[in-house]
């Protein structure tokens, strides 16, 4: 075990893959000898050289489009978007290209691409270094898509995501990156997809939640339990495959589901959560399933706390969830 | 035909010193010079081209035939094309990767794919591999690395580059080819391929098939570029144009082309001027949008007639060879439409494999 912050987990995961394979590669802008803006990728180039640390050109169709190519090739490529808000140029890749290849020849050409993508606000970036847009990924048949909310996920997801078979995208909390320290295994740790995280046990209330939002969660419902509200903290850890079971369990056992992200509400993950609990876990909700999000508008720069769900905001909706019945 | 009433297009007219969608000098060949460009087996390149491009004329009247009937649901034909992808076919070698645009299965074919094995796709039966998966002209084709494409223009082009990077990295013997039509040119994929193939100096040939005509917009309000292949010039690249009507200016080019490539020499954008001779697809009409002359000028310039009366000059080839050759390519056709007619629909269960690799999607 060795105590890191997220991001350092994340490079952790990135340097460990590549010693123990020769296809995977990183390609992305400013990754090489500048080691990532958030040095996600410091000290790969020196390791690895500029033929497995790529500095490309600054386009996001040309970075995931070259990674598709290498990956039909039988390469490994881990792409880097700086901020998912720059996704755009390469969503028609992502969508059209990286998430159906499979599908369409028939298994004959598999497009394993992993796209890791700082997301989420908090860090003062207004509307273009802030965005949650992980409704879009999911909601495309095709891609999995993880997002670790702890160092030691981020290292066991990440190198999942890399010698997995299939497209990720992996989704980087850059809010907690250096804020959120942890112990994380050393050598090849693996967390499986798929496979939610119960963070904490309790008996009122399931809160589920993935990446940062994790973090205010627990301070809100830590706070809560002084009022005598025990609430289940489920880390949903990735959204497709999403750990269904774990989310109807919950529910069976206490009754009241409170969703959190921070994207938009408006067809955000959380309205997929409350759909699967109303038609599978309708006859054990004792209270109305309540969504705690951001706002339906661009995310702002000056009032961003206000946007982002606070553990003062979150600990206001379990309440009234607890004792709406 | 254009009515006069209707609005003029935006953009500039065409002057008389604009190119964009003129075809080359046609060049005439003697047998000097077809052993200096082919090698001394060149009659027997140049015969079997024409069996491969009398086999994809043949496909695509019978397929659009079958359209009609509603036999076929669509049909992407590639007449006046066939120079294309027969020429770069048979320019490359087996370690080649290709990335298709809508109008190059015939190359697949001339790499060694089974015919049979493409009709089964045209039907979208439980024959094909991609069982049924892919509208018609969307084949995959793993045994010649012929790469499963979509329907987005120009998404290929970075892709090409990809694996290029990796037979780069590698150290692999081969090169890879990517095609696109004219229109793809105002894609961002081209510009971010040939880009990053010129900073990577990747072993990549841009195979630009300009037949002048995307959908119903014509290459002059495509770009204000006089010669398409002169974009190579802001990637630093170096770029031709071709005659992509003529068979052995296909193959030279290409041939050159990709052994720079394999060489280190980086890559090269060749742009093929070829004439769409029939519709975009099986759902539109050239007539709405097409002046007659084009069409007229297009049969002056069809590849099949042209490599015909080249191999009649030279003495390789008969008006009872060309009979033969095209009863062949027929009975060859029939035969694979028959097998194909045959075989039964995609099964259920193909509806939700290869979405991912063992996981399945989410059930309902």
């Amino acid at each position: 075990m060795t105590e890191l912050n997220l991001v350092q987990a994340v490079n952790r995961a990135l340097a460990e893959a590549m010693r123990a394979d020769p296809d995977v590669l990183v390609i992305g802008e400013d990754v090489g000898l500048n080691g990532g803006v958030f040095r996600a990728t410091e000290g790969l180039y020196k390791e690895f050289g500029a033929d497995r640390v790529i500095d490309s050109p600054l386009s996001e169709t040309g970075i995931v489009g070259a990674a598709i190519g290498m990956a039909l090739y039988g390469l490994k490529p881990v792409a880097e978007i700086q901020f998912l808000d720059f996704i755009y140029p390469a969503f028609d890749q992502i969508v059209s290209e990286l998430a159906k290849f499979r599908y369409r020849s028939g298994g004959q050409y598999p497009c394993h691409v992993v796209v890791r993508a700082p997301y989420g606000g908090g860090v003062k970036g207004g509307l273009y270094h802030s965005q949650s847009s992980e409704a879009y990924f999911a909601h495309t048949a095709g891609l999995k898509v993880a997002i670790p909310s702890s160092p030691a996920d981020a290292k066991g997801l990440l190198t999942t995501a890399i010698f997995d078979e299939d497209p990720v995208i992996f989704l980087e909390p850059k809010r907690i990156y250096r804020a959120v320290t942890g112990e994380v295994p050393d050598g090849d740790h693996r967390v499986p997809f798929g496979k939610a995280n119960t963070l904490r046990q309790g008996d009122d209330v399931s809160v589920f939640a993935y990446g940062a939002m994790i973090h205010p969660v627990l301070q809100a419902t830590d706070t809560l339990l002084a009022e005598g509200i025990s609430s289940e903290v489920v880390d949903l850890r990735t959204l497709v495959p999403l750990d269904e079971a774990a989310v109807c369990a919950s529910v069976e056992k206490t009754g009241r589901a409170v969703i959190v992200h921070e994207a938009p509400r408006t067809a955000g993950f959380g309205a997929e959560l409350a759909a699967l609990l109303a038609e599978k876990c309708l006859y054990s909700l004792k209270a109305p399933v309540l969504r705690i999000t951001g706002f339906d508008t661009p995310f702002p720069y000056a009032l961003e706390n206000l946007y982002l769900p606070t553990p003062e905001r979150i600990a206001h909706g379990i309440r009234s969830t607890v004792r709406a019945g | 035909m254009t009515s006069s009433e209707e609005p003029a297009r935006p953009g500039a007219a065409a002057g008389p010193q604009d190119t964009r969608g003129a075809s080359l000098q046609p060049l005439e060949y003697d047998e000097p010079a077809l052993q200096l460009l082919l090698g001394p087996t060149w009659d027997e390149t140049l015969m079997t081209g024409y069996r491969w491009m009398i086999l994809g004329r043949t496909l695509d009247q019978r397929m659009l035939g079958l359209q009609r009937q509603g036999r076929v649901g669509f049909y992407g034909p590639a007449t006046g094309q066939e120079a294309v992808s027969v020429g770069a076919a048979l320019a490359s070698g087996p370690p080649d990767w290709v990335f298709p645009g809508l109008r190059e299965q015939l190359l697949a074919l001339a790499r060694g794919h089974a015919l049979e094995t493409y009709v089964h796709h045209l039907f979208a039966d439980n024959v094909d591999p991609a069982r049924g998966r892919q509208m018609p002209c969307h084949p995959t084709a793993r045994d010649v690395h012929y790469v499963s494409m979509s329907s987005v223009v120009g998404t290929q082009i970075t892709h090409a580059v990809g694996v290029a990077y990796g037979q780069k990295l590698r150290k692999d013997p081969g090169a890879t080819l990517a095609f696109f039509g004219d229109g793809a040119t105002s894609a961002n994929d081209f510009h971010a391929g040939l880009n990053f193939a010129g900073v990577l100096a990747l072993p990549v040939v841009f195979c630009l098939v300009n037949n002048q005509w995307a959908i119903s917009v014509p290459v002059e309000h495509q770009t204000h570029v006089a010669v398409l292949a002169d974009k190579a010039r802001a990637y630093g690249i170096p770029g031709a144009r071709v005659d992509g009507t003529d068979l052995v200016a296909v193959i030279a080019a290409t041939r050159d082309a990709l052994a720079r490539a394999r060489g280190g020499g980086g890559p090269t954008l060749l742009e093929f001027v070829v004439f769409r001779m029939a519709a975009h697809s099986s759902s539109d009409d050239p007539k709405r949008y097409q002046p007659k002359e084009f069409q007229e000028k297009a049969r002056e310039r069809d590849p099949v007639e042209r490599l015909e009366g080249l191999l009649k000059r030279l003495g390789r080839l008969d008006d009872a060879g060309v009979a033969t050759l095209a009863a062949d390519a027929d009975a060859r056709v029939r035969m694979a439409i028959q097998t194909a007619e045959a075989a039964p629909q995609p099964v259920p269960d193909s509806l939700t494999t290869d979405v991912f690799s063992s996981v399945a999607p989410t059930p309902r």
